[in-house]
């Protein structure tokens, strides 16, 4: 083959692959700019701030889903966050055995479990005995949280250099006290980036929620009653019929993805600060 | 000295410690068991009255209380499918892209923009697919498909907006960041001697790619589409908002179906819904759990192989 | 002048491979004794059974004695956490705490075992940082972190940082190796101070250093002690033919 030939086929790659990149930000820009046109109309104050008004009225807000939100992401992080730190040190400083493996490999199944499926035992678990609740919502999220925080974690105390273990020990400090005074605190922000991603990834989970926080339009009334969340407001507000209820869907929607980008790219500086 | 110059160890911190560290690591071994537990017991109602039967009809009458998972079941793997089609292409593209081809300057940010597809909730993607793409597909791909590729069943009958082909590409937006960023890693892992060796021979850049990595990197890539295909399959919102929800089988990508996660998703909360209902869509939940647990105990099998010899390397 | 440590039959694995046959070997007090061979000889994992840290790592197994002042280290139910504090070490590569101060650094040791006393602290903090001879040099920054030091100055915070827990060994393997001359022969100046009051051992592939600063000389070869004497003595008149090929530089 000519060597020209052979650098044109280069080119047409490198353009073909090129264009692979463009057809995939595509989609991305389109959404980011529709939510942004059709979103900002939508948001005041009176929108983060009131209650939602029945189909027909004037005004009201998502006020309450706001507010629930945070309530069953809370829930999820004190139940999800613990336990899959504290899974995440075992794994990594007691974990090379084979018990150790078996508990990784099951969280990474576990990692790729439907969201759905987490809603459903977040009901047959919760809801069938204590009914729909933020606690049920919360736990079902906290399902889908474990093994990520779990194998960030992991990964964030494996790089921690053994010398430093090495140096703590060697002065006389026990090693739980090494691994929670040097290992951890030296591994902090790759925890912290894991549990903001894996924060950020439940705040727009729809299905769980659905099958356990359920929605209430008035304001949270205590974690063990229904309660409403911006992701499964907007999807009531996008399947109804109603345009003004439509344009209600693109304000939420505008609020759940800058709080998401914002964890996602706040998680960007964080680890850029270290390395 | 009066202090003996060592103790004998006795019960110690170490031993608390790992003791309770071992129990939440046992926790998601738990987690796991209960989830699975949990479906298959809420489901037996629906297995003991249909059995292997709620695989194969494709009746799903809640009125009658007759229910066949068929459809969810075509309509899962056919969107699903549909998504790969569009989305491997792609995403090795992307993944050769950035991790052979493009400048320096442009990897970190241009894989940190696909990577944040994934970030963007599904509810939203769903929101977006309503009201931009259903409507683009409806005016402007489907009526050449019809058109000019018309004579296959696949492309025949009325386009309303909701259907099997918009499902399939909004999954195909929801794989891509998965398996391209997986391939991508996959992609870097080939070792550096194995490109030098195509490069002092003299080849080009998409050469050497196709030469050197891409055989090397195989298995990889495999898995990565795996994962892509765990991703779509349990993808729930976006899909349950342009599909169409009709519980269907039929040949045209055109009309409109149903699958397995959208059905629960939708039909839970009716608020009619008997016990023997409410059953069968968790049965139709085990199913797509036990689905997706061999998809991805399938692709890290594979993934896993590849970044394990790696690591061991380095 | 009396034996500080004593190892009898020390004999160290790393899995299957047999990493140190037979040692006996005695360290008197306050000297300096070095520890020269090829690398990979064992010397590396010699100092580490000398306070137990070999057995961090994993598939490491040990068996012999090893007596500190008469007593066993490896003997059952000992506490290898009691042992690593009387007999401290300063590694390699300096590796002081990077999510700590100066301060915080050297004063680790005793705060992470339970010493809440400010007054005590602080004054163990400056009398280990003088013992380091880094007291001069960061008195005004004790709140900087550890990491923003030049890598000389690094290595003797963690020689304090080893001192403030007051060892009474300090193991040092390979303490000058990352580092550059000038640094280098501070702390050799620094461990000739140290050895009024501890009991030193070195590893070190350096054989000018070796000769520099060591009192005593063991001289090791894939995982056997080969010889060991005065320095003066392993350095002009080795008894053993490998040592002396090892230090004329026919190999290593």
């Amino acid at each position: 083959m000519k060597w020209n030939r052979r650098k044109l086929i280069d080119r047409i790659m490198s353009f073909l692959t090129a264009a692979c990149v463009v057809v995939a930000i595509i989609p991305l820009l389109s959404i980011l700019y529709t939510v942004t046109i059709n979103g900002i109309s939508a948001i005041n104050l009176d929108f983060l701030t009131q209650l939602p008004k029945p189909e027909g009225e004037v005004g009201g807000g998502l006020g309450n889903a706001i507010q629930g939100t945070f309530i069953v992401v809370g829930i999820a992080c004190l139940i999800g966050l613990p336990v899959g730190i504290l899974a995440g040190v075992y794994l990594s400083e007691y974990g090379e055995n084979r018990f150790g493996r078996m508990v990784s490999f099951v969280a990474d199944v576990l990692a790729g479990t439907p969201s759905i499926a987490a809603g459903i035992f977040g009901y047959t678990f919760i809801v069938l005995y204590f009914g729909f609740s933020a606690i049920a919502g919360g736990a079902a999220l906290s399902v889908l949280m474990i093994p990520i925080v779990a194998r960030t974690t992991e990964e964030s105390l494996r790089l921690v250099s053994g010398s430093l273990r090495e140096a703590s020990l060697a002065l006389g400090i026990p090693r739980w006290k090494t691994i929670l005074h040097i290992v951890l605190s030296t591994a902090m922000s790759g925890i912290i980036t894991g549990a903001l991603l894996a924060i950020a990834r439940v705040s727009g989970e729809t299905a769980p929620l659905l099958l356990t926080a359920f929605g209430n339009p008035y304001w949270a009334a205590g974690i063990n009653k229904p309660i409403s969340t911006m992701p499964v407001q907007i999807y009531t507000y996008a399947i109804a019929p109603f345009p003004d209820w439509h344009a209600k869907a693109w304000g939420g929607a505008l609020v759940l993805i800058i709080l998401v980008l914002i964890l996602n790219i706040g998680v960007r500086f964080i680890t850029r600060k270290k390395y | 000295m009066d202090r003996p110059k060592f103790r004998l160890s006795k019960l110690s911190g170490d031993l608390i410690f790992k003791t309770v560290v071992g129990l939440f690591a046992f926790g998601i071994i738990v987690l796991a068991f209960l989830l699975f537990r949990e479906l298959f017991i809420a489901s037996s109602l629906s297995r003991n009255a249909f059995g292997a039967g709620f695989l194969t009809t494709s009746t799903w009458d809640p009125v009658k209380e007759v229910f066949g998972a068929l459809p969810f079941i075509f309509g899962t793997l056919v969107s699903s499918l549909l998504a790969l089609l569009i989305a491997v292409p792609l995403s090795l593209g992307i993944a050769i892209f950035l991790s052979e081809l493009a400048p320096e300057k442009l990897r970190t940010p241009l894989s940190f923009i696909i990577e944040l597809l994934a970030a963007v909730p599904s509810v939203i993607i769903g929101l977006w697919g309503i009201f931009i793409l259903a409507p683009f597909i409806r005016d402007y791909l489907a009526p050449p498909l019809s058109t000019y590729l018309g004579f296959l069943p696949l492309f025949q009958g009325p386009m309303y907006g909701p259907s099997m082909l918009t499902g399939g590409v909004i999954l195909a937006i929801m794989v891509i960041p998965i398996t391209s960023s997986v391939s991508k890693e996959v992609i870097m892992t080939v070792p550096i001697q194995q490109r030098e060796a195509a490069l002092a021979l003299g080849a080009t850049g998409w050469e050497t790619t196709r030469i050197a990595v891409i055989p090397y990197a195989r298995s990889g890539i495999f898995g990565a589409v795996i994962l892509g295909f765990g991703r779509a399959v349990g993808e729930t919102m976006a899909v349950t908002m342009v599909i169409g929800n009709s519980p269907h089988i039929s040949a045209s990508l055109f009309s409109p179906s149903y699958t397995m996660a959208s059905v629960i998703a939708n039909e839970f909360l009716e608020t009619a819904a008997s016990k023997l209902y409410i059953s069968s869509l968790i049965e139709v939940g085990f199913l797509l759990l036990v689905v997706s647990v061999i998809i991805n105990i399938a692709a890290r099998i594979l993934v896993w192989k590849l970044l394990k010899v790696e690591r061991g390397a380095a | 002048m009396q034996n500080k440590i004593t190892v009898e039959t020390l004999n160290a694995w790393f899995g299957t491979n047999h990493a140190l046959k037979n040692i006996n070997l005695s360290f008197q007090e306050n000297r300096i004794t070095a520890i020269i061979g090829p690398s990979g000889c064992g010397k590396s994992t010699f100092i580490r059974c000398l306070n137990r840290m070999h057995e961090v790592v994993r598939g490491a197994k040990v068996s012999g004695k090893v007596l500190v002042d008469g007593k066993d280290i490896y003997e059952r139910d000992i506490d290898p956490v009691d042992i690593r504090r009387c007999i401290g070490m300063v590694f390699q590569k300096p590796n002081p705490f990077p999510t700590m101060s100066i301060y915080d650094n050297v004063a680790a040791g005793l705060k992470l075992n339970g010493m809440k006393d400010k007054k005590i602290l602080d004054k163990t903090v400056e009398e280990s940082l003088k013992k380091a001879a880094l007291w001069d040099e960061v008195k005004n920054d004790l709140n900087k972190s550890g990491v923003s030091l030049s890598g000389g100055q690094q290595q003797r915070l963690c020689i304090a940082r080893a001192l403030a827990v007051e060892p009474e060994i300090i193991l040092f393997d390979e303490p000058c190796s990352a580092l550059d001359p000038i640094s280098t022969s501070r702390i050799e100046d620094l461990m000739i101070e140290l050895k009024e009051k501890y009991t030193i051992v070195i590893v070190t592939h350096n054989m000018q250093q070796a000769a520099r600063v060591s009192d005593y000389t063991a001289f090791f070869l894939y995982g056997e002690l080969i010889e060991f004497g005065e320095t003066n003595q392993i350095f002009k008149k080795p008894k053993e033919k490998s040592t002396e090929d090892y230090i004329v530089g026919r190999f290593g």
